[in-house]
C-alpha cells in the first residue's frame, strides 16, 4: 500500500514563496520578506523530510501523475513526478543545504538594497531546481534544467548596476544555451525512437537492448548529447567558462547554486540517464574522459587564482570532474555520494568565504587577507572543517567519497586513478594554500583600503574586521557538521564499513552491467582486493597530506618561495595565472567571429541593407512622388478648375476616339 | 432649316468661352457670368436637341436651369457683395480665407 505523497506541493512551496516575494516583497519589511522565504523553503524541507520518514514503506520507483500535460497522438508528457533512492538523495540535500543558505542569506543580504528580490530569485531557484530532481520524465526535467538556468542568470547578475555582473550572468545563460541545445535533440531522438520521453518507459526498453559495442549507434548519440547538456550546466570542458565568471554574484548564490545544487544537475541527470550510458560504453568512456581531464585542468588554475571565490569556482569544476569521473567508470552512486559530501563542504566553503569577505567588508583578494584566524574564530573552524573535508583527511567527509570514486577509477584504468590522485594532491593544495594565506601568518591588508573597494560593490563596510551574526553561523555550524560525519554513511568495506550509501542507491543503479562480476569477485578475491583498496586508500591520504604539507611550506614557512617556482616556471606560470587563456582563445575562435559576422553581414548587410532599405526606399519613393504632385493641391480654385476642365477635355477626346472607331 | 450641328457648336463655343474665362478672369463677377456663359451654352443644346427631336423635355430642362441659374445668380451675387465689404475686393487670389 503506497500513501499518496502528494510530491508535487514540495516544488509549488517555494515557488509560492518567490511569487509572494516577487510580487509584494516591495512593501514588506526584511524581516516579512525573510519569513516568508524561509518559511516556503523550510517547509519544502520539511515535507522532504517527511518523505524521506514514509520513505521504507513506499514501492518504489513511486510515480505520481499531477496532470496531462501534452498528448500527441501515442506521444504523451504528463506532469509527473518520480521519486526512488536517487532522488531522494537529491531532494533532501537540495532542500536541506538550501534551507541553510536561505538563513545564511539573510545574514549576509541583510545591508543590501533589493533583499526581497534576492529572496524571490533564490527560491525560484529552489522551486525548478526540485522540478529537476523529481520529475517524471525528462521534459519536466528539462523545465526545471531551464528554470535553474533561469534563476542561475538572474542571480548571478543580481548586482546587475555592475557591469561585470550582468555580463556574467549573460555568459552563464549563453554557455549553458550551447549544453542544452546537445539536451534538446538528445529529447528529440528519444521522442523519435522511444515514443516517450518517461523515465519508466524509455529505461524498461532501453534495458532489453544490448549494448553498443562501436563508437556509434542510436544510444552512444543519445548519451554524448546528454553528456553536452551536463557539460553545460555543470561545468565540465568545454564548457566550463562560465563558472567561475559566475562568482560575481551574491556569495550565497554561489555556495547554492554554483557549489552544491544546480552544478551538479548535471551529474544528476547522467546519473539518472545511467541506463541508457550502461548501454553505450564509448559515451560512458568520454564522461570519464571529460571528468578526468576537467578534474584536472581546473585543479592547476585553482592553485594560481588570487581570489578566494575564484579558488573555490576553480575547486567545484575540479570536484565536478570528479562526479563525472565516477559516474563515466559505471560508479555512479560514488558519483552521487561525492555529489552529497561535495554540497556539504563546498556549499560550508562558500559560506565561510562569503563569511570572510563579509568580515573584512568585501575584500575578495587573498593576498589582502592573513591571520584571521583569531579575528574570526568561528568562520575559520568551520572553513577548517570544510578544507580537510575537501582535502580528503580523513575521516572528514570528502575522504570517502573521493577514495571511492578513485578506487572504482583504478578498477576501470589506472590512468584515471593516477590523474586522479594527481589532482587531489593538487586540490589539498591549493586548498591549504588559501586556507593558510587566509587565516594564518600576519594580516596583509589595509583596513581603509577596503572600504572603498566595499563602496563599489558591496555594501558590508560597516566597522573593522568583526565576525558574522549568528544567523550565519549558524548554517555554517551545521554544515561543518555534516561536512565532518556527512561521509560516514558510505564508509567502504575495506575500511570496515559496509558502505550503506551505496547499498541504500543500488536499486536505481542494480541494472549495471558490470553487477554480476562483482558477485563473482566475493570471498578469495576479496581479502587480496581488499589490501590493495587500503593501499590506495593510503595513497590518496598521503596525496592529500602531502598537498597540505606543500602549502604549509610554501605559503607560512618560506613566503618568498612560491615567487622563485613562479619566476622558474615563467611561461607555463603565466599560462596557468591567466587560465591557459581558454576565454581569450574561445573569443577569438568563436566570439569575434560571431561578432564580426553578426554586425557585418546580420547587422550592416541584411538588416541595414535589406530589410531598413526596403522600408527606407519605399518610403523616399513615396515621398518624391507625393513632392511631384502634392502641387495639385493649391487651394486655388481657377487651379482645380483647370484640372476639372482638362479631366473633361481627356473624356471627351476620349469619346470623340471611341466614337471614331 | 440650319442644321443640328451649327447649334452645337455654337454651344461648344459658348460653353468654352465660359470655361476659359472662368479659368483665367481674376474677378468674381466675371467668374459668376463665365459660369452663366457655360449654363447657357448647355441650355442652347438643350433646346436644339429638343427641336431636332421634337420632344419637350429638353425645353423644360432649359427651364430647370433657368430657374436654378437664376436662384445661384441671387445668392452668388449676395454672397459676392458680403465678400467685398469684409475684403474690399474682388480678386479671387486675394479670398483664401480658407486657405492655409
Amino acid at each position: 500500500m503506497t500513501p499518496d505523497l502528494h510530491l508535487w506541493i514540495v516544488p509549488v512551496l517555494p515557488l509560492i514563496g518567490a511569487a509572494i516575494n516577487g510580487l509584494l516583497g516591495r512593501r514588506f519589511s526584511r524581516q516579512a520578506v525573510a519569513g516568508v522565504a524561509l518559511g516556503f523553503c523550510g517547509a519544502a524541507f520539511a515535507m522532504a523530510l517527511g518523505v524521506a520518514i514514509q520513505f521504507s514503506s513506499l514501492s518504489l520507483p513511486y510515480t505520481e501523475t499531477l496532470a496531462h500535460w501534452i498528448r500527441a497522438g501515442s506521444f504523451q508528457a504528463d506532469f509527473a513526478f518520480y521519486l526512488d533512492q536517487l532522488s531522494l538523495v537529491m531532494l533532501l540535500v537540495v532542500t536541506g543545504v538550501g534551507f541553510l543558505i536561505h538563513i545564511y542569506s539573510v545574514g549576509y543580504m541583510w545591508e543590501e538594497g533589493g533583499f526581497y528580490r534576492f529572496f524571490s530569485y533564490l527560491n525560484l531557484f529552489m522551486f525548478f531546481m526540485l522540478t529537476l530532481v523529481l520529475a517524471g520524465n525528462y521534459l519536466l526535467m528539462f523545465i526545471g534544467w531551464e528554470g535553474v538556468g533561469l534563476a542561475s542568470y538572474l542571480l548571478i547578475g543580481f548586482w546587475f548596476t555592475k557591469d561585470s555582473a550582468a555580463s556574467a550572468g549573460k555568459k552563464a545563460f549563453i554557455v549553458n544555451r550551447i549544453g542544452d541545445f546537445g539536451f534538446l535533440i538528445a529529447l528529440f531522438l528519444l521522442i523519435k525512437h522511444f515514443d516517450s520521453l518517461d523515465y519508466g518507459q524509455i529505461f524498461a526498453t532501453v534495458q532489453h537492448l544490448s549494448p553498443e559495442t562501436g563508437g556509434s549507434g542510436l544510444l552512444t548519440t543519445i548519451g554524448l548529447l546528454l553528456l553536452v547538456g551536463a557539460c553545460g550546466k555543470s561545468a565540465q570542458i568545454p564548457l566550463y567558462v562560465w563558472l567561475p565568471d559566475a562568482m560575481e554574484g551574491p556569495t550565497p548564490v554561489s555556495a547554492l547554486i554554483h557549489a552544491a545544487t544546480m552544478v551538479t544537475a548535471g551529474v544528476y541527470m547522467v546519473a539518472r540517464s545511467h541506463v541508457i550510458f550502461e548501454r553505450a560504453p564509448m559515451a560512458l568512456t568520454v564522461v570519464a574522459i571529460i571528468g578526468t581531464l576537467t578534474a584536472l585542468f581546473a585543479a592547476t588554475i585553482g592553485v594560481c587564482q588570487t581570489d578566494i571565490k575564484k579558488v573555490l569556482a576553480y575547486s567545484t569544476i575540479s570536484q565536478l570532474g570528479y562526479m563525472f569521473l565516477g559516474c563515466g567508470v559505471g560508479a555512479f552512486s560514488a558519483g552521487i555520494f561525492h555529489l552529497m559530501t561535495h554540497a556539504f563542504f563546498k556549499g560550508l566553503l562558500f559560506l565561510a568565504a562569503g563569511s570572510v569577505i563579509h568580515a573584512l567588508g568585501g575584500e575578495q583578494d587573498m593576498r589582502n587577507m592573513g591571520g584571521l584566524r583569531h579575528k574570526i574564530p568561528w568562520t575559520f573552524w568551520t572553513m577548517t572543517a570544510a578544507t580537510f573535508a575537501i582535502a580528503g583527511i580523513p575521516p572528514f567527509a570528502g575522504f570517502f567519497s573521493k577514495d571511492e570514486i578513485l578506487w572504482q577509477a583504478y578498477q576501470a584504468s589506472w590512468v584515471y586513478w593516477l590523474i586522479g590522485v594527481f589532482t587531489a594532491f593538487l586540490t589539498s593544495f591549493y586548498m591549504f594554500r588559501l586556507w593558510f594565506l587566509t587565516f594564518f601568518g600576519e594580516y596583509r591588508g589595509a583596513a581603509a583600503a577596503h572600504e572603498d573597494h566595499s563602496a563599489a560593490s558591496h555594501a558590508h563596510g560597516h566597522g573593522g574586521i568583526h565576525e558574522s551574526p549568528k544567523v550565519m553561523l549558524v548554517p555554517l555550524a551545521i554544515l561543518a557538521a555534516l561536512s565532518i560525519i556527512g561521509g560516514w554513511v558510505g564508509v567502504p568495506k575495506a575500511l570496515g564499513g559496509d558502505n550503506r550509501f551505496e547499498a541504500f542507491l543500488s536499486p536505481v543503479f542494480q541494472t549495471r552491467a558490470n553487477a554480476p562480476q562483482e558477485q563473482s569477485a566475493e570471498g578469495a578475491a576479496a581479502e587480496t582486493e581488499r589490501g590493495t583498496e587500503l593501499a590506495f586508500t593510503g595513497i590518496s591520504v598521503a596525496a592529500g597530506l602531502a598537498g597540505l604539507y606543500l602549502a604549509w611550506l610554501l605559503y607560512l614557512r618560506r613566503r618568498q618561495l612560491p615567487q622563485k617556482i613562479a619566476h622558474v616556471f615563467g611561461g607555463f606560470y603565466q599560462a596557468v595565472l591567466h587560465k591557459y587563456y581558454v576565454d581569450e582563445f574561445y573569443a577569438i575562435l568563436l566570439v569575434k567571429p560571431l561578432i564580426d559576422g553578426s554586425t557585418k553581414i546580420l547587422w550592416h548587410g541584411i538588416d541595414q541593407g535589406v530589410i531598413d532599405a526596403t522600408v527606407d526606399n519605399s518610403a523616399d519613393a513615396a515621398r518624391g512622388v507625393s513632392d511631384s504632385i502634392r502641387h495639385m493641391q493649391s487651394g486655388n480654385i481657377r487651379s482645380y478648375a483647370s484640372w476639372v476642365a482638362a479631366g473633361a477635355g481627356a473624356i471627351i477626346i476620349y469619346m470623340i476616339w471611341i466614337g471614331a472607331r | 432649316m440650319v442644321p443640328l450641328s451649327y447649334y452645337l457648336i455654337l454651344s461648344g463655343i459658348l460653353f468654352t468661352c465660359g470655361v476659359t474665362g472662368f479659368l483665367i478672369k481674376r474677378n468674381i463677377i466675371t467668374i459668376f457670368m463665365s459660369i452663366e456663359l457655360m449654363l447657357n451654352g448647355v441650355n442652347l443644346s438643350f433646346v436644339a436637341f429638343a427641336a431636332q427631336w421634337h420632344t419637350l423635355s429638353g425645353q423644360i430642362f432649359v427651364f430647370f436651369v433657368m430657374v436654378v441659374a437664376a436662384a445661384e445668380a441671387a445668392v452668388g451675387l449676395a454672397i459676392i457683395i458680403a465678400v467685398f465689404r469684409t475684403s474690399e475686393t474682388l480678386n479671387v487670389d486675394h479670398i483664401n480665407l480658407l486657405k492655409l
